[in-house]
């Protein structure tokens, strides 16, 4: 994202290819509403439909089970909500693209990208992060076997493999290797430690964890 | 990422009324895991986002004589489970099961995935669909242009059509429905990508303010088909070759088939070629491989992707070996 970008007003024209001069005729839509203000309403097939954005909307969030508040921008992704409203930063941004795993959390159960996933839709659903895992002072099973394994380097690539470890189990009680290749294959670990994270999984398997 | 509005309609026709009648105002947002990477690389800056997902009509998997139809909103991960898509379409639940990653088909909807933008490494970096230079070379030419299409590859479109789901749906003759302004419209998937000739036009046969809707696929118990890829990691890829084929056949000889490959050309290519090759054939090695370098007779390498015209013969015959011992499961 490029919003300490001074030339970024430059940019469009360089970089925006295809839609460059698309992008210049637009006039239609207004941009400017810097404060926080109730959507704004509009007509469509006979219908009143809000609109949010594009300056800050109040949201709403259920992390971890429990309600968040923010004024938040419809740009603003579910990650860093998370990492820079909230003060949850297991979840990690690396890649900001989907394209490593990093940043994965639960939503409604269900393994995703926070980076790629949207703030305003974030609303109304279950969120879980890697901080919801350990209970008091124990560690979640996932957790204990990655230590047990020796599963985990320099750790940057670790809450978002672990959460997606959850996940998978959860679906896979008892997987195959083939299963445990395909089903973890949405996280890169730059150190190299998928020996050991195959092994934490292998044991969490067998315990039925 | 530049700011934007943000709309979510809960009817089709309340969609299209909040799209704009031309490229670069609005987008529609369906999974977001390709439009977001595509606006944080500022390729794309629409001034409104439309969420598609709270509308319902987009929504489902059904299966009846008629075949299957998809709502455009169906994610790749539900597809996949799908118990009618596994045994009745064995061949595109592999392909989707072997799309992206876990997290991605959580997320990544039908319809956007087959409306997903190039990977074109040119194009990813604001240069473009048909890049060209100040004094309009074009740049693929002379530059890295290894993974670029080897097929239909004459005019300035270089780039290869991404989805690797499309070209098992239209093995399988899937038809996909789209929904704009003037009403319902329905084509046959192949026919929903075209080459643009200017950089003006996109890749799809889709009005900036028309929807996808849905895919429907006729019954298929009676094909052989299989989906074969070649991927240069095993997954959380994009592959370098992807071949699907759907045989019906008379006997041991094949009646009917269709071939079509991805990652060759800037739209899933169909492959007659290979279908004359085949025609009142038995597969076999031999027979597999003659219609395979069919395929890629009119094959024409980049400066750097030459290795790609053998990874597609490998596909294609792989793809009908793997159909003709009993398809894909
Ligand atoms: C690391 C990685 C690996 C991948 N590997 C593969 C792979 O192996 N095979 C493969 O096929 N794909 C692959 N993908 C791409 C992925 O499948 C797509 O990003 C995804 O399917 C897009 O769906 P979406 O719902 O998230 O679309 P969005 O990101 O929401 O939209 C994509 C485009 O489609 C348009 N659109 C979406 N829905 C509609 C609709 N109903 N009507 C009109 N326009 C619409 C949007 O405006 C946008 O232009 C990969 C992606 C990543 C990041
Ligand atoms: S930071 Fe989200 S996938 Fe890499
Ligand atoms: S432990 Fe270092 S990236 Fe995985």
């Amino acid at each position: 994202m490029r919003d300490d970008d001074p030339n970024q007003n430059e940019k469009v024209d360089e970089r925006s290819g295809v839609s460059r001069r698309d992008f210049l005729k637009i006039s239609s839509i207004s941009v400017a509403v810097p404060l926080v203000t109730g959507p704004k309403v509009v007509f469509a097939a006979g219908e009143q439909v809000p609109v949010h954005g594009p300056g800050k909307v109040p949201m709403e969030f259920t992390i971890n089970g429990k309600k968040h508040k923010a004024d938040l921008e419809p740009r603003v992704t579910l990650l860093d909500a998370l990492r820079d409203e909230f003060d949850l930063t297991g979840a990690k941004r690396v890649c900001d693209r989907a394209e490593c795993g990093a940043c994965t959390v639960l939503m409604d159960n269900k393994a995703v990208y926070a980076c790629s996933v949207l703030a305003i839709e974030a609303q109304g659903r279950q969120i879980a992060t890697v901080e919801s895992l350990m209970q008091g002072d124990k560690l979640h099973p996932v957790q204990q076997a990655f230590v047990d394994n020796d599963a985990s380097q320099c750790g940057f690539c670790t809450p978002g493999f672990v959460v997606a470890c959850k996940a998978f189990l959860d679906k896979h009680p008892n997987p195959t290797p083939e299963d445990i290749r395909r089903g973890l294959s949405g996280n890169l670990c730059r150190c190299g430690t998928y020996h050991g994270i195959q092994l934490a999984i292998a044991q969490l398997a067998q315990k039925g964890a | 990422m530049r700011s934007f509005e943000y709309v979510s309609p809960t009817t089709k026709a309340q969609a299209v009324s909040l799209l704009a009648g031309n490229w670069g105002q609005t987008e529609v947002f369906a999974g977001g895991t390709d439009l977001l990477a595509l606006m944080k690389d500022d390729v794309l800056a629409p001034k409104r986002l439309v969420n598609i997902k709270q509308i319902k009509d987009l929504q489902g998997v059904t299966y009846n004589a008629q075949g299957l139809r998809v709502g455009a909103l169906t994610n790749l991960g539900e597809l996949a489970d799908d118990a009618n898509v596994k045994k009745n379409y064995p061949a595109l639940a592999e392909a989707l099961i072997e799309a992206a990653s876990p997290q991605i088909r959580n997320m990544a909807t039908l319809g956007g995935n087959l409306c997903q933008r190039p990977r074109c490494w040119y194009f990813r970096n604001g240069f473009g669909l048909l890049p060209k230079d100040e004094t309009g070379k074009e740049l693929i030419i002379e530059g890295d242009n290894r993974y670029h299409a080897i097929l239909a590859n004459d005019g300035p479109a270089k780039f290869v059509s991404p989805s690797t789901i499309a070209p098992v749906l239209i093995a399988y003759a899937a038809k996909i429905r789209l929904e704009g302004p003037k009403g319902k419209r329905e084509l046959p998937l192949e026919k929903f990508y075209v080459v643009p000739k200017t950089e003006t036009e996109r890749e799809h046969d889709l009005q900036p303010n028309e929807i996808v809707t849905e895919v429907v696929v006729p019954p298929a118990t009676d094909a052989k088909a299989a989906h074969y890829e070649i991927r240069q990691k095993e997954a959380f890829d994009w592959p370098l070759a992807v071949a699907a084929v759907a045989l019906r056949m008379n006997g041991s000889n094949v009646q009917s088939a269709r071939v079509v490959m991805g990652y060759v050309a800037p739209v899933p290519w169909i492959s007659m070629e290979a279908e004359q090759a085949l025609s009142s054939q038995n597969i076999s090695e031999d027979t597999a491989q003659r219609a395979a370098a069919a395929a890629l007779r009119n094959a024409k390498a980049l400066s750097h992707n030459s290795y790609k015209v053998q990874l597609a013969r490998v596909a294609v015959k792989r793809a009908l070996l793997k159909a003709a011992s009993g398809g894909a499961a």
